[in-house]
């Protein structure tokens, strides 16, 4: 895995699969608004299930409206939600693929600002964070994570990221003696001290173990993962269980006013440790859930 | 609670018969503000400044919205987060008469001890069903920031707009129960 054969009387050269630069950026602006305008269908899923399950009449009247609104924006091709969110991409390169005319990098920015201007997205990134708060214009530039991985195919999925959800995550380096309780309750206070901030019901993305910036990374990329799919560990799974369990029964419910449906689900990602750490981030996402992606 | 047709602009005693869980269909003129504006007016009102809209008896909504298509009066228009506001919305309050803001999560004990004072009401609007909301949006107008983009002071007319009070002028708070 991740040698590059060259096959026999084969040069490199010729083994090279040649992408042209603006399919990239095509594809990259469709995916810009097929995310924004089309809920996908596994998260229109987990909100009937919930409508149903949900006890509170006001909670079940927000969870209608999400559907409603999830159904005019797809047939209207208009944003789920105003805020469309920073463009955060996770890329698959393959060893053996070459974009003609400029680099991956270059054709995704150029895709992102392309799908934001024309499908009326709105542009929500300034371009200093402190000292020149003005917007950029077009949305760029996007968040990339780019991995090489083995063949010549580009893999490419986006998941726009609301800052109403973002702003309500957090990372904490515990001590590996604080342990799965120590975590339990991390991710449950994060989660219901967040309130009705991060539009819940949210599906919470919690990244354990690896260092500081590889748990926030984990907890981002679980967010990418049909919701409610169990992690593929039974311990793991029966984890997200447990949270999920203890923040439903929180009371905080959709929007922060009450209800049984808090998050629609807990998804966990680890990753080996250090021996002196356990650090665990917790990405929150809306209710919004959107992701789209293509291969090339 | 109940479910009560209201128009703007709100005088305070329309304000203080708000209650707590009520649900309101709201009609008429409201003005948009988020981070970037509220600071601006903010900045103005401590100059001692002129403020380029008159907010006696209005309404603030907290959204940035997406850009309108072709015929259409606005984008998707949701609320955004409003503790983001909670520095700003004491001064606003306290200096313009604004009687109502409209947002989503809950608000400072700071913002809420202002509203009692003044006769000020916190509608929530429900976050991520921005398609639905813009159906309530019958017209869009720039009044001033034009440069802030999303965040530009917006003139919005709306007819029969969900808002439940969330917080209302006695400071009895939904997020609290």
């Amino acid at each position: 895995m991740g040698v590059l054969k060259i096959a026999k009387n084969k040069s490199l050269k010729d083994m090279l699969r040649h992408v042209p630069y603006d399919r990239i950026v095509n594809e990259v602006a469709a995916c810009c608004m097929k995310a924004a305008y089309d809920l996908p269908q596994d998260v229109l899923n987990k909100l009937k299930e919930y409508l149903n399950s949900e006890n509170s009449v006001r909670a079940k009247e927000f969870l209608r409206q999400y559907l409603e609104n999830a159904e005019i924006a797809s047939t209207e091709r208009m944003p789920i939600c105003q805020d469309t969110g920073f463009a955060v991409f996770f890329v698959e390169m393959g060893e053996l693929v070459k974009v003609d005319g400029g680099t991956i990098y270059e054709a995704i920015t150029e895709g992102t600002g392309k799908g934001y201007k024309e499908g009326y997205l709105r542009k929500s990134i300034v371009k200093d964070p402190i000292f020149n708060r003005e917007n950029t214009g077009d949305n760029t530039p996007p968040i990339i994570h780019l991995k090489l991985v083995p063949g010549d195919k580009i893999s490419v999925v986006l998941a726009p990221k609301g800052g109403g959800s973002e702003n309500m995550s957090q990372l904490k380096m515990l001590k590996p003696s604080d342990g799965k309780e120590g975590i339990i309750d991390f991710v449950v206070q994060t989660v219901t001290g967040a309130g009705g901030n991060p539009c819940p019901p949210t599906i919470v993305g919690v990244g354990i173990g690896g260092t500081f910036e590889k748990a926030a990374f984990l907890a981002k990329k679980s967010l990418l993962r049909e919701v409610g799919q169990p992690h593929d560990e039974k311990e793991y799974a029966e984890l997200e269980q447990e949270i999920l369990k203890k923040i439903n029964a929180s009371g905080v419910g959709p929007q922060g006013l009450g209800g049984d449906t808090t998050a629609l689900a807990v998804h966990i990602e680890k990753f080996p440790c250090h021996i002196a750490s356990l650090p665990v981030a917790v990405n929150l996402n809306c209710h919004a859930a959107r992701h789209a992606g293509f291969e090339i | 609670m109940s479910l009560v047709s209201l128009s703007t602009p709100f005088d305070e005693n329309t304000v203080r018969k708000l209650k707590a869980g009520d649900q309101v269909l709201l009609s008429g003129v409201i003005y948009t503000g988020r981070d970037a504006a509220h600071k601006r007016l903010c900045d103005l009102i401590e100059a001692g400044k002129e403020l380029p809209v008159d907010l006696n008896g209005q309404t603030i909504y907290f959204v940035g919205p997406c850009p309108a298509k072709p015929g259409q009066p606005i984008g998707s228009a949701g609320p955004t987060t409003s503790y983001r506001m909670d520095a700003y919305s004491p001064t606003v309050i306290a200096s313009t008469g604004l009687r109502a803001m409209i947002g989503k999560g809950g608000r400072s004990p700071e913002v809420i001890d202002t509203m009692k004072k003044y006769g000020c009401v916190y509608f929530a609007a429900t976050g991520g069903a921005a398609a639905l909301i813009a159906r309530c949006i019958k017209s869009c107008e720039v009044v001033c920031y034009d440069d802030l983009g999303p965040e530009a002071i917006h003139r919005l007319e709306v007819e029969n707009m969900p808002l439940i009070v969330a917080i209302d002028s006695e400071g009895n708070d939904l997020y609290q129960r």
